[in-house]
């Protein structure tokens, strides 16, 4: 006689390692599980009020400089290793994992106005005060060796910002020309002027190497091509700006830290307008940095803040500060993405997560899932207004918030100057200007 | 400090050409602007250090004494002061700087008023002012730049598409330049390796021995020998001869296939013919030419007519048989046919010696005739699972009777299963057209069973038809090869009766000639001849009652076995004559549109019950009752406050007074003078005014940027993405995160390489060389 039996394929029901999950055989059918919207909605509330709740960016401080720290360099090879100069021309290289100088070379007479690291990571350039370009070896002197740079140029006039070619052995200064300078000769290659007024910031395109951007303290934005060894365009700005910096991932895109407050985000083929006016600082934009992903950027102001702009937002998604953190010179985001370092006039390096309530160290998958799970929530009811209101919240400092609200009043009122004046002109006489126009000035071919 | 550092300076050059008073004036103002400017840096206690201090205490100072010093009437020539790091000064910085208000031309023209003689230079300036600017020409430099600038635009359009493909990507995962593990070639590896386990060195061994080569290029000596030895043209020519011979096996495997396809019985009958008649003219050949040659053709045959005895398949391994095994537990019956199946089965086997001794003694005039006879008998074999009609025909006398009861059994099986094949087969109409041809066929088959009845019953050999058949065959084979006059006529005769004794299993079209070849052996008793005369009647008698029969032999052949035997014979015929006459009508009861009738049928059922479970129901009114009672509850009601019996009597039957009441109701307000409802003129809607002012807090209230409509909006969000609702895979691509790092890796700007471009091979650093400035 032949019993039938219910057989069941292990296959269902048995894990493949102990370290398996259990599996737990579910039933989809959406009449089980109601209340889909409620309950996604209630989740992602949840979800981001605990990002709120877990959002502590700050991590260390290192301290050791004597003076305000005026620039700051990664290291392109080790991602524990980051340089510093001071305004007493003091040099300083840390490890971030130990959150300890490692060394320190007294390099220049006055500011160490501008570092930057060859791209092979074994030596190091700083330009300062006294109107030098030094080398110096990454690794230091063996025992009883001497701290000295391997080479030294000796220039005319001073030298506020260095950048290196990101591929060969080629480096570009600045101040009352940009040089061109390669790494076995004492006198530049080749030097490019455009008007007479000191550049204070010269970058290397990362992508297209053979371009340059600097800006110059006449309220101008110089694009040069070293290949062709001319200047190409020339945009002038309502004020003036203090650095750019290279989309890592857009070749043909920069941004521009202004003294006016704001950022202005370029696409170098179309200077006239910006693609983008990032607002939220209240005060003088002195450095940027993008993150090496190419959608966000960091900017420090003269206002004791760091913001966090993602590239095609006009608004900022996060802002730093603490009460000790004065003005904000130099920002560097590092090259995994990940932290955040800012130089500021009280002498500190300080360091920061990149995402304010990521949690560090190795996650299991399930605390990824979870995390992947809530990020998405949050983006998909990010439009409702409870959840909009918490995301959004933060705290700012009085002097931060009031200005803020100062200029909210100020901007305000011209707006409505602006109206007025239209209002009460002839129709047509007065033609409205867009935002984004009104910032640039010019554009010399 | 820093402030200073980075923050612009201003070119402070003064022209020296001012008035005096005006100069004055201007210092003043100006010393006042830089008193507030260096208000400024105190509010930053931090930013302000001594030297600063300091070199802000000086300039002061320096500006006071040149405004005191103004102040005298006497002019002083300025100097320039410059905050920038450069010697070189441009003259366009040149400012107006205190004077409160723009440097006019008319200011500079002032002192030339005066003079008269200068009248023609004024009347040019004038002339001048009046003209509008023309653009300069370009310069040369600014040509270079354009150029250039254009020629960069155009080598960086190349990342726009790059660019929007990494915004549109789902996922974008960094570092962008996968780490490609390089697998170095084979004989890199193999030269700087050495053998050392005996089964390594025995694989070196063998690679020396067939001369491997171990470094590029990888082409063995043969293989390079190969190479030289043909020319191009030798090469081409075989080639072409070896697509030659493909070509054509490739068109005669077509022609196979397709000839096997073909499903006419017809045809295959005649093939069969053609190639029987063929194998006894090939054999007939060999006899006369080498008479050795076909005694061993005979002997090959022979051999594998025994073999396939020897492989005689077991006989209760039959679909039938295992039906019935199954039937046996239940059916008397059934069991009963069962034990007699096995019981020929095993006499079968017995006989099979005797069969062979016989086909022995028969001798060499009945081996002559051989040659196709076991195949016909392998044919019977592979076409049906039943007992050899060879060995049938030897043994007949005996098991006659065991015959007679076997045969129906046979009958019932193929006629079970031809019901259902021949329900599937093709359109009615080619079924009527077959009908025809059987009807003309069966008469003229009639009267040549007639015939055939007539001389086995003469001859005494005959008695089951089947082995008659092949004996007759092979009679007629021994005469035919002993009388080549003879032959003809007898020879056809034979090999079409082998044919139909092959086909015997086979249903459908041909299910009459099994009817014919059974006659014979029927037609021994004398009711079986009576209704063989009787068969037309039979027929139409019958027609109705055949299809029952049909389905009933569809489910249950069995059913027929315990049935007398007569009354089964005649039911036999009849149901497979009815089978086959009956097809059609069948096929049509199954088609198509009696599904189609089935399926309205349904509807209109469908149809019905839906009406007869709605039968009270009145939406409409319902809807309408529903409108009415939602406006009446938004209406505004009065609130009666009045208390019976507050203030004077109350009781049963008491009410309070009118005056009372008025003073206590209050009137709802808004009323029906309030504004009208927004459905009021729309009948089958209702509009809800009130919100629901818990559910509005959590509500969106705009249109969220990049949806166009509330619908696309509202899909977003209705969609769930969490694990309770979607299974692991789709929560996994639903939940999947726009950029991912991996923690501790660099990632380095995009490079050509990265997305396919191919960089540029010559280096910056090499053309600014060749160009210097």
């Amino acid at each position: 006689m032949k019993v039938k039996m219910l057989s069941r394929n292990p296959d269902s029901y048995v894990r493949e390692t102990k370290l398996d999950l259990q599996r737990v055989p579910r039933n989809y059918d959406p009449t089980l599980h109601p209340f889909e919207v409620p309950r996604e909605y209630v989740r992602a509330l949840n979800a981001t009020k605990l990002e709120r709740v877990f959002a502590k960016p700050f991590l260390a401080s290192l301290d050791g400089h004597r003076d305000g720290v005026s620039c700051l360099a990664k290291h392109p090879k080790s991602l524990a290793t980051v340089l510093s100069g001071a305004c007493d021309g003091e040099v300083r290289i840390w490890n971030l994992t130990k959150r300890k100088c490692i060394r320190m070379i007294q390099a220049h007479e006055g500011f160490v106005r501008g570092i930057c690291t060859r791209f092979c990571g074994t030596s190091f350039f700083t330009v300062g005060d006294d109107k030098t370009v030094k080398q110096w070896k990454m690794d230091g002197p063996s025992y009883g060796e001497e701290e000295e740079p391997l080479h030294t140029i000796l220039g005319k006039t001073v030298y506020t910002g260095i950048d290196h070619h990101w591929k060969e052995a080629v480096f570009a200064t600045c101040g009352q020309q940009v040089d061109i300078w390669d790494e076995q000769r004492t006198s530049p290659i080749c030097s490019m002027t455009w008007g007479f007024d000191s550049i204070s910031s010269v970058k290397f395109n990362p992508i297209e190497t053979f371009l340059l951007g600097s800006c110059a303290s006449d309220r101008n934005i110089v694009l040069y091509d070293m290949r062709q060894a001319t200047p190409l365009k020339k945009v002038i700005l309502d004020m003036r700006t203090n650095t750019i910096c290279w989309n890592p991932m857009e070749a043909f895109i920069f941004t521009a830290a202004n003294e006016d407050y704001n950022l202005y985000t370029f696409d170098m083929r179309a200077l006239d307008t910006p693609v983008m006016i990032h607002m939220d600082h209240v005060s003088a934009v002195l450095d940027v940095d993008y993150s090496p992903t190419g959608k966000d950027f960091v900017s420090a102001s003269f206002d004791k803040s760091i913001r966090i702009f993602p590239v095609d937002r006009s608004r900022s998604r996060e802002v730093y500060h603490t009460k000790r953190m004065q003005h904000v010179i130099c920002v560097k985001w590092t090259s995994d993405s990940k932290y955040i370092m800012c130089g500021s006039d009280e002498m500190n390096i300080r360091l920061w997560k990149a995402n304010a309530s990521e949690k560090l160290g190795v996650l299991t998958s399930r605390e990824k899932a979870a995390t992947d799970y809530n990020q998405r929530l949050k983006e998909k009811f990010q439009h409702h207004p409870h959840i909009k209101r918490i995301s959004r919240h933060r705290h700012l400092p009085k002097s931060i918030y009031s200005q803020i609200q100062e200029q909210r009043i100020m901007k305000e009122a011209r707006r409505r100057k602006e109206l007025n004046r239209i209002k009460h002109s002839k129709p047509g006489s007065v033609q409205r200007v867009s935002e984004k126009k009104k910032r640039v000035v010019a554009v010399v071919k | 400090m820093s402030l200073s550092a980075s923050a612009p300076g201003p070119c402070e050059i003064q022209a020296g050409e001012m008035s005096s008073s005006r100069a004055a004036k201007s210092s003043l103002l100006a010393l006042n602007q830089q008193g507030e400017l260096e208000d400024l840096p105190r509010d930053y206690p931090l930013s302000t250090s001594e030297d600063e201090g300091d070199s802000g205490g000086e300039r002061k100072h320096q500006k006071l004494l040149e405004a005191i010093s103004s102040l005298d009437g006497k002019n002083r020539r300025k100097l320039a002061e410059r905050s920038e790091a450069s010697p070189k000064v441009s003259e366009f910085s040149v400012n107006s700087e205190g004077s409160g208000e723009k440097l006019v031309l008319s200011d500079l023209l002032e002192p030339v008023k005066t003079s008269s003689s200068l009248a023609a230079v004024k009347k040019q300036l004038n002339r001048v002012k009046s003209k509008k600017t023309v653009e300069l020409p370009l310069h040369r430099e600014e040509i270079h730049r354009e150029v250039a600038f254009n020629k960069t635009s155009q080598v960086l359009s190349k990342w726009d598409p790059v660019a929007q493909k990494n915004w549109q990507a789902e996922q974008l995962v960094f570092p962008l330049s996968k780490q490609q593990s390089i697998f170095p070639p084979i004989e890199h590896v193999v030269s700087g390796w050495k053998a050392r386990t005996p089964l390594e060195q025995e694989i070196f061994n063998l690679l020396h021995k067939n001369k491997q080569p171990v470094t590029d290029p990888l082409l063995t000596p043969t293989e390079k020998a190969s190479l030289k030895a043909m020319s191009l043209e030798e090469v081409k020519m075989r080639r072409a001869e070896l697509q030659r011979a493909r070509a054509l096996q490739s068109y005669y495997e077509a022609r196979a296939r397709r000839e096997k396809k073909i499903k006419s019985k017809k045809y295959h009958k005649l093939l069969k013919k053609g190639k029987a008649k063929q194998a006894l003219k090939e054999f007939e050949k060999l006899r006369k030419v080498n008479p050795a040659a076909a005694l061993e053709e005979l002997e090959k045959l022979e051999k594998a007519r025994m073999m396939e005895r020897m492989s005689l398949k077991p006989q209760n391994s039959g679909k039938w048989a295992k039906s019935k095994a199954v039937m046996a537990k239940y059916d008397l019956e059934a069991r009963q046919a069962m034990q007699e199946q096995l019981a020929r089965n095993k006499e079968l086997m017995q006989k099979i010696q005797v069969a062979s001794e016989s086909v022995e003694e028969e001798g060499g005039a009945e081996e002559e005739g051989e040659p196709f006879v076991p195949d016909v008998v392998n044919e019977v074999q592979v076409k049906a699972d039943r007992p050899n009609p060879w060995m049938f025909r030897n043994h007949s006398g005996d098991t006659k009777e065991a015959e007679v009861q076997g045969d129906p059994e046979e009958l019932a099986e193929p006629a079970a299963q031809e019901a259902p094949e021949s329900e599937e087969e093709g359109p009615v109409v080619a079924e009527e057209i077959l009908l025809k041809e059987f009807e003309e066929r069966r008469s003229l088959r009639q009267k040549s069973g007639l015939n055939q009845i007539a001389k086995p019953v003469g001859s005494q050999e005959a008695k089951d038809l089947s082995s008659q058949e092949v004996l007759s065959e092979l009679r007629a084979l021994s005469q035919k090869l002993n009388r080549e006059s003879h032959q003809s006529r007898k020879q056809e005769l034979s090999s079409t009766r082998t044919v139909l004794a092959v086909q015997r299993g086979e249903p459908s079209g041909e299910e009459e000639e099994p009817l014919l070849l059974q006659r014979p052996q029927r037609a021994r008793t004398l009711d079986e001849l009576e209704e063989l005369g009787k068969e037309g009647c039979f027929q139409n008698k019958e027609l109705p009652r055949a299809a029952v029969e049909g389905q009933q032999l569809e489910r249950n052949p069995s059913n027929h076995l315990g049935v007398p035997k007569e009354k089964k014979r005649k039911e036999q015929m009849t149901d497979l004559q009815n089978l086959l006459t009956t097809k059609s009508p069948s096929m049509k009861s199954l088609a198509v549109p009696t599904t189609v009738e089935e399926l309205e049928d349904e509807e209109r059922d469908q149809r019905q019950t839906i009406k007869e479970a709605f039968a009270g129901d009145d939406v409409i009114r319902d809807f309408l009752k529903e409108k009415r009672e939602a406006v009446e509850a938004s209406k505004p009601k009065d609130v009666d406050l009045t208390l019976p019996g507050w203030g004077e009597w109350g009781g049963v039957g008491l009410k309070p007074s009118a005056k009372k009441r008025r003073r206590f109701l209050i009137k709802g307000t808004g009323g029906p003078e309030g504004p009208p409802r927004k459905d009021k003129n729309l009948p089958n809607v209702i509009l809800k005014e009130k919100q629901n002012i818990h559910a509005v807090a959590h509500q969106v209230r705009m249109l969220p940027y990049p949806f166009t409509h509330h619908q696309q909006f509202e899909r977003t969000i209705q969609a769930p993405i969490g694990s309770t609702w979607d299974p692991q895979r789709s929560f996994q691509k639903l939940t999947m995160p726009k950029v991912v790092t991996k923690p501790g890796h660099i990632i380095k700007p995009i490079k050509a390489e990265d997305v396919g471009y191919r960089s540029s091979s010559r280096s910056d650093l090499s053309v600014v060389q060749r160009n210097p400035k």
